[in-house]
């Protein structure tokens, strides 16, 4: 019993503490919904939407690891995404003819997509990560324009012989028995939707444990200083250039999984998805969320995702009732006079209930 | 501080999730299609971003329809087509909001994109649907009970090279192709393969995307020496060529496919630049039967403009959905599932004759046969180009 009570204690202590609300927060929303399912009382909008909010948590988490912790902007989020949906697609489809079983399939796809993410990280990161702020802004944005263009000519089909690739036109030449995967500008066509809620879920709490594990080592500790002052980061031996590409390639790794799980949540997805709006629409994400603060950005993704679909009574006006809530919550979060209040009303709060201090 | 925030998004978030299923459960909450009394009609089209236009001309269509069959007496319909960006994601939301309302029967989505992403769901949840203009031969193979009302995209491009084989346009063509767009290059495809068959030559191609559909090199067709400038494209892109042909002086013979529709009720455009352009639509507004007629002037009294091909197909599709339902003698409070068999049943024989065309039949696919007519401009009217 004693020992229990000091685990929780240390799990709520301070240094703990944000990674328990994180954690807590998502097996609760879990559990939530979970059950809501199992109970009938939820809507189909609601469960359509539920994988891919998934996906973009994850894909949010791994941009603020990047922008939080590193300080780095990288605007080619959804070219990383891309790269892991349709890799992910192509393995899917490929596994599935050697393993029966949907779950080993999606662990494999989701790992190659993540992997396949990754190399295309270090492979823009070696060149560009000298560059800083705008610059590496632009050089992302370009990298994700890349990806998009070779993704929209690409083909590649799948038959007893293995895998055919061809590019501008369909050359594959397939047997019979094959299954064209991704078709160029139509896009990705996966035989069997593996994605499920469990599986984003598990996703979202393995990129958390990554993350939290990784800000509060000794390398976390390195790659803050680096965000903070580069100089002085060198100046005690910090390599500041490797820390940087090795924050860069496990954000492309977790963006990619989260690629490949919004990628087989649908049955068919184009490349002009992933498009520049779509690096945006993460980092609006991470900016409400808040940077380096995981827990908001689960929250603000989740939120802003939902907007949209919850706004459809307004028919015509609703893509700018969602403009303007953006701009209110921006407004709000970073006007001082409401901060103010909120930090008083907390006090209030505090008083009302004082803490006992044990330690 | 942060974390008072986050406590009142996280509030805010649990609130807006709570008001999003009590819309969606909506008024009768009985899932899909069971009982009612009416047969609830549901689809998705882009009716907001650059695509809207196609999505604002099927709905109002089918609106249309609806209005006229409900004054019938008869079966009465519900129609619900929601906003799905022209993006696959929204569709598949959109989809799911579909089934919390209750549809009975739909019309998939506007677009092709979006089709393919929601057909495999009505496949599994046998809803009937019908897309009036997905024109990918993709998407109705993805299910037994998944329709087309519109052409095939490689069946234009086909028709589109046999009409300038057979007619003697000329024999060199250049095509403009938007390379990260499936229609475009399912036409542009189909098209090269027949032209070869038929000795056409194709003497150049140029691929642009949606991001640098701005400059076109016009030279580089007239430099080619091409007689026929083919346009698989939207009359956006479509506009943009053609003006680009003629700053220059060239004038060869413009053939576009139906995405040209709507070219002539641009706001801000001088209809005179498309004289003599050919191109392939299953429907003109100026045809002289009473249907178009009086079609086209509900459509103009709706929206103050005139139809084109894709309201065109909503209203179709809303009739041979009607028509079919009422030969197989289906009543409002069937189930999805049963109405699903009558439409199987039914598409089978139907022999439906609307805007689009004379004796429509599917093929068991889900194909339409109909022919492709193609249409010529003159003096700023569309006339049947023979």
């Amino acid at each position: 019993m004693k020992k229990i009570t000091e685990m929780l204690k240390k799990v709520f202590s301070k240094k703990y503490r944000q990674r328990t609300v994180s954690y807590l927060i998502v097996v609760l929303a879990y559990l939530i919904i979970e059950t809501a399912i199992k109970t009938g009382s939820i809507s189909n909008t609601i469960k359509s939407l539920l994988v891919p909010t998934c996906s973009y948590i994850v894909a949010a988490l791994a941009l603020n690891l990047l922008i939080g912790y590193l300080g780095d902007l990288c605007l080619g989020q959804a070219g990383f995404m891309a790269v892991g949906a349709f890799f992910g697609a192509v393995a899917s489809v490929f596994f599935s003819r050697f393993i029966s079983g949907d779950v080993p399939v999606l662990i494999l796809a989701i790992i190659v997509g993540g992997i396949a993410a990754g190399l295309c990280g270090a492979l823009i990161g070696i060149p560009v990560l000298k560059l800083q702020g705008d610059y590496l802004a632009i050089v992302t944005l370009a990298f994700c324009q890349i990806i998009k263009t070779l993704l929209l000519n690409l083909y590649v089909g799948i038959d007893s012989k293995g895998l055919h690739f061809s590019f501008i036109t369909d050359n594959t030449n397939m047997d019979p028995d094959g299954i064209l995967v991704i078709k160029g500008a139509i896009g990705a066509n996966v035989t069997k939707k593996l994605s499920s809620f469990t599986a984003g879920i598990l996703l979202i709490l393995f990129a958390l444990f990554i993350i939290h594990n990784l800000i509060n080592s000794k390398h976390g500790r390195a790659i803050q200083a680096c965000r903070d002052n580069k100089i002085a980061a060198s100046s005690v031996g910090i390599s500041v250039s490797r820390y940087k590409l090795l924050v860069f390639v496990i954000s492309a790794v977790l963006t990619g999984m989260a690629g490949t799980l919004y990628g087989l949540g649908f049955s068919s997805f184009k490349a002009s998805k992933f498009d520049f709006n779509l690096s945006i629409l993460i980092l609006v994400y991470v900016v409400l969320g808040g940077l380096g603060n995981m827990t908001g950005t689960i929250i603000s993704t989740t939120l802003l995702l939902v907007i949209p679909e919850a706004l459809r009574a307004f028919n015509d006006y609703r893509m700018i009732i969602y403009s303007i809530v953006l701009i209110a919550v921006m407004l709000i979060s970073n006007n001082a006079m409401i901060m103010y209040y909120l930090k008083q009303f907390k006090d209030h709060l505090k008083k009302m209930f004082p803490k006992r201090r044990t330690e | 501080m942060k974390k008072l925030l986050v406590v009142l998004l996280s509030v805010l978030c649990v609130l807006s999730l709570a008001g999003c299923s009590g819309g969606g459960s909506g008024d009768d909450n009985t899932g899909t299609g069971d009982g009612g009394t009416v047969v609830k009609i549901g689809g998705s089209g882009p009716l907001t971003g650059p695509a809207a236009q196609y999505g604002i001309a099927v709905k109002t269509g089918a609106e249309i329809a609806v209005e006229e069959i409900n004054a019938l007496g008869g079966l009465q319909f519900e129609l619900n087509i929601l906003d799905d960006e022209h993006d696959g994601e929204k569709a598949v939301n959109c989809y799911a909001q579909l089934t919390d309302w209750g549809m009975d029967v739909s019309m998939l989505c506007v677009t092709t994109g979006p089709s393919l992403a929601v057909a495999d769901m009505y496949q599994e949840d046998g809803v009937f649907a019908m897309t009036p203009s997905g024109s990918s031969p993709d998407i109705i193979a993805k299910g037994d009970h998944i329709f087309r009302m519109c052409f095939a995209d490689p069946e234009q491009g086909v028709a589109a090279a046999d009409y300038m084989a057979e007619k003697g346009l000329g024999t060199k063509v250049f095509i403009f192709t938007k390379s990260d767009d499936e229609y475009s290059t399912g036409v542009a495809a189909s098209f090269k393969n027949e032209a070869a068959a038929k000795g056409l030559e194709v003497v150049g191609e140029y691929l642009f995307t949606s991001d640098n559909a701005t400059d076109f090199p016009a030279a580089q067709a007239q430099e080619a020496g091409a007689e026929i400038v083919f346009l698989p494209l939207y009359y956006e892109d479509d506009t943009k060529i053609i003006k680009a042909c003629q700053d220059l002086g060239y004038n060869p013979v413009f053939f576009g496919v139906d995405g040209f529709d709507g070219a002539l009720e641009q706001e801000g455009v001088d209809v005179a630049m498309f004289e003599g352009v050919y191109y392939l639509t299953p429907f003109a507004y100026s045809a002289p039967d009473e249907a178009t007629q009086s079609f086209t002037a509900k459509f103009n009294a709706k929206l103050g403009n005139n139809p084109n091909q894709f309201a065109a197909d909503g209203y179709d599709v809303v009739y041979a959905i009607y028509n079919a339902l009422t030969a197989g003698g289906a009543t409002a409070d069937m189930t999805t599932e049963e109405l699903n068999a009558i439409m199987m049943e039914q598409f089978k024989t139907l022999n439906y004759s609307g805007l689009t065309g004379e004796g429509m039949t599917w093929d068991a696919s889900g194909a339409v046969v109909k022919a492709p007519l193609v249409f010529r401009i003159e003096s700023g009217a569309l006339v049947a180009a023979d």
